[in-house]
């Protein structure tokens, strides 16, 4: 592999020309996205030689890691920790919040429930109560990483939203479950 | 020779010659070449005036292949000779094929060529010897390009083949494989609902969500896509890549079977009821009923009068195993059906009402079908294989494809751990640690998988490989990192790295159920073209044109940015690397000329990357620009 310049390697904040913060301003994500993807995809280099198109894979591929992460919550949040120097001890810290585990169990078991019963309005309604406290860590998180910079709350919250992703895909295959 | 007049240095390079480049879409049932001439995408013809070649390979025992409908004549006479629907069979393993007994070939199946432990890609017994579905399909390419060069009037530069949207890596391969096996550059593997949203797009100057429901010969694709000014993005990927309009074929030719009581027919008699069942398939479409008559081999008569309700109902769950795909796609694209605007169709097999039916009860709108749905594929595969080609400025439109289905890896108790998820943007890269689980453990390997289900064994399995070299250490202490990096055809490399003793393993996957380079090689030796072409004068002129196209786009990259991104001395180097190629490019000795290109390329690593990195902080600048225009 050849040498990338500082440039390629720099931060997705900077790459994507964005301060570097939760609260983000989606529509200039994506403009930013688009405007990138216009100098470096592949599709504008096939005709060019070998080391292009091999330069331009790899910037588009980093364009796109960026975009990936920068766009979805919980990814932004990781990596902005990631940024501080903080570690989010999703493998390592399993200790979780009396009442957050509870409500996890109640959750599953509705889920079990509804796919027993083939109940896809239980299901629904199970989804949006999951989006629902999704939304409001998302908030939470907003405020410990923007205004307050408390990083070990910040990873606390980005280890519960990790639990609610998975079962937030879990419902997902649900309804896949369901449909066939 | 035209292509090799160039320009003094300094001089302003000679204008754009028009680039020939073709689209092609490699069928189930039919394949199609096109091209843009004068700014139109035309589907070429066959000297008879026909567009559609049907995707039918004869192998004689005289070693004459026929191709098309030539070969279409032969299938009923020569069954296990007579190759159709091949596409099904790309980058498969027998056991994935179903149920054998009912197509009319002799299989073979071999061991993988890679790694032996999984099966390879089946292969068939003919007259002419065992062929492997890469070596048909490249038959049926090579027939298009030949068409193409005839009527473009020389070698193209390249050409976009397109590939449903959910083939996956292993099927991807063997496109590509065959492309190269029938003496074509490929520019790009695009999808075919991609390909067919920007014919239809582009054509509409459409804004919006939009579904392409596209349902081939023998496979299903449905793709959700975002329209905007120049931005054509995938949002999400779904379908069957074993479910098309041969299956509806056989539901009837099923039905027959059992109406007479009839099983285990000679191979002929097969081949003549599944043409009959497609006929009167074809016939359903404006007839409410249809009559199939045949006589077979042992002088029985069939004769069956079949209505469309009946039909409808006997695959009416083929229909539902598409609307499912689609209500995955859409739930991945977090979409309902009320969010899109339009429904494309595309494929022949859409023209049956009660799928039109269907999809339009579905999205509560009339489906569009303004476009050929046999040839829009191939007309928007030839509008990109254009741009690719470098015949546009390039700045025209922005294609954001996708990867259908999750790629990962073997982990303990044969789960797969998801590396790559379904729906990432293309090029894509991502990496993973893992670690050992014995001490000293010295080698691990390492098996790729694709596919969304958590066990492997439901999954594809991809490729096998040792990451071999580590050093001793108590289990859990090394760190494995895995990077699987997709390019923009689709298609997977991996390499594996020991962190601490940077130990390095990598692949293009290929083994299981890919061609080694080294198999293409003796394909290419066994064709009866590589006589009739003078393979070493080809890759002479190969060489040549690409020497040329080098020396041009280095030659522009000076005069636009050498003087602000280099000094002196590192121009004076990349030209004096310029002058060591002009130098050799009109000789016969092809090596030479590759050995100046690749110190040309060497040359200038530097001054691309310092091009490229203007050009990305351009990008931003240039938005900000308009954000304080707006």
């Amino acid at each position: 592999m050849n040498m990338l310049s500082a440039d390629f390697q720099q931060d997705f904040f900077r790459l994507f020309d964005l301060p570097s913060r939760f609260r983000l301003d989606s529509a200039s994500l994506e403009k930013s996205y688009l405007a990138l993807q216009a100098q470096v995809h592949p599709d504008k280099f096939a005709h060019l030689p070998e080391a292009d198109r091999r330069l331009s894979m790899q910037w588009t591929t980093r364009v796109n890691e960026g975009y990936q992460t920068l766009r979805d919550p919980l990814n932004r949040a990781r990596y902005l920790l990631t940024l501080q120097g903080v570690d989010t001890q999703e493998e390592s810290n399993t200790a979780m919040p009396h009442e957050f585990l509870m409500q996890q169990m109640e959750w599953r078991e509705a889920l079990e429930e509804a796919v027993q019963a083939k109940d896809i309005d239980a299901l629904e309604k199970l989804e949006q109560r999951v989006q629902h406290e999704v939304r409001f860590l998302q908030q939470q998180l907003a405020v410990d990483l923007d205004d307050s910079h408390d990083y070990a709350a910040a990873s606390g919250i980005v280890r519960k939203l990790k639990f609610l992703e998975k079962l937030a895909e879990e419902i997902g295959s649900a309804f896949d479950e369901l449909d066939s | 020779m035209a292509l090799l007049q160039i320009s003094e240095p300094g001089l302003s390079a000679a204008p754009h010659q028009h680039r020939l480049a073709v689209g092609i879409d490699l069928g189930t049932t039919n394949s199609l070449v096109a091209t843009v001439r004068s700014g139109i995408s035309t589907v070429l013809n066959d000297e008879q005036g026909c567009a559609l070649l049907p995707s039918v390979v004869h192998y004689a025992a005289d070693g004459e292949v026929l191709v098309g409908q030539a070969a279409q004549e032969e299938q009923s006479a020569y069954p296990h000779n007579t190759i159709v629907s091949v596409k099904r069979f790309m980058g498969r393993g027998l056991k994935d094929v179903g149920d054998v007994s009912n197509l009319p070939y002799r299989f073979v199946e071999t061991s993988s060529s890679g790694s032996g432990q999984a099966p390879g890609m089946l292969q068939l017994r003919t007259a002419a010897g065992v062929k492997s579905p890469v070596e048909v399909s490249a038959e049926i390419l090579r027939v298009l390009r030949v068409r193409a060069e005839q009527a473009l009037g020389g070698e193209l530069v390249g050409a976009v083949i397109t590939v449903p949207a959910y083939f996956d890596d292993a099927q991807r391969q063997a496109t590509k494989d065959a492309a190269k096996l029938a003496g074509l550059n490929v520019l790009r593997l695009l999808n075919e609902p991609t390909a067919a949203a920007i014919a239809y797009g582009l054509d509409n100057a459409s804004e919006g969500v939009y579904a392409v429901y596209d349902l081939g010969g023998g496979t299903f694709d449905i793709s959700i896509l975002r329209l905007s000014k120049g931005v054509f993005e995938v949002l999400a990927t779904n379908g069957d890549s074993a479910l098309g309009g041969d299956d509806f074929d056989h539901r009837i030719y099923c039905w027959l079977l059992e109406k007479n009581g009839l099983s285990a027919l000679p191979a002929p008699d097969i081949r003549s009821l599944l043409t009959h069942a497609r006929a009167a398939k074809e016939q359903l479409t404006d007839h409410l009923e249809t009559r199939a008559t045949a006589v077979l081999s042992s002088g029985e008569v069939i004769d069956n009068v079949l209505t469309r309700a009946e039909f409808h109902e006997m695959s009416q769950n083929l229909v539902q195993r598409t609307l499912q795909a689609l209500r995955r796609a859409l739930r991945d694209a977090k979409l309902t059906a009320q969010d899109v605007k339009g429904v494309v169709m595309v494929g022949g097999a859409t023209r049956m009402p009660h799928i039109q039916q269907a999809v339009g009860d579905f999205f509560g709108q009339a489906p569009l079908n303004n476009l050929d749905p046999d040839k829009v594929v191939a007309l928007g595969a030839a509008i990109q294989a254009n741009v690719l080609a470098g015949n546009r400025g390039g700045d025209d439109w922005l294609l954001l494809d996708v990867i259908p289905l999750s790629l990962g890896i073997e982990t303990m108790g044969g789960l797969v751990e998801k590396i790559v998820p379904r729906n990432s943007t293309i090029p894509s890269a991502r990496a993973q640690e893992f670690t050992t689980y014995k001490d000293g453990q010295t080698a691990m390997s390492i098996h790729v998988v694709q596919g969304e289900r958590e066990l492997v064994s439901d999954c594809r399995s991809l490729a096998k490989f040792e990451l071999r070299g580590i050093p001793p250490m108590v289990a859990g202490a090394a760190r494995i990192r895995v990077t699987f990096q997709v390019d923009a055809d689709g298609l997977l490399s991996v390499s594996a790295r020991e962190m601490s003793s940077g130990t390095e393993a990598s692949i293009v996957v290929k083994p299981s159920y890919g061609l080694s380079d080294d198999e293409i090689a003796r394909m290419l030796q066994d064709s009866a073209q590589y006589a009739r072409d003078d393979m070493q004068a080809r890759a002479l002129r190969e060489q040549q044109t690409e020497a040329a196209q080098l020396l041009e786009a280095v030659d522009n990259a000076l005069q636009q940015d050498g003087e602000a991104l280099l000094d002196a001395a590192a121009q004076a180097r990349i030209r004096t690397s310029m002058e060591a190629l002009r130098a050799v490019i009109g000789g016969s000795d092809h090596q030479a000329i590759k050995r100046a290109v690749e110190a040309l390329n060497q040359a200038t690593t530097e001054f691309a990357q310092k091009r490229m990195d203007q050009s990305v902080k351009h990008a931003l600048t240039g938005h900000k620009l308009s954000d304080l225009e707006s």
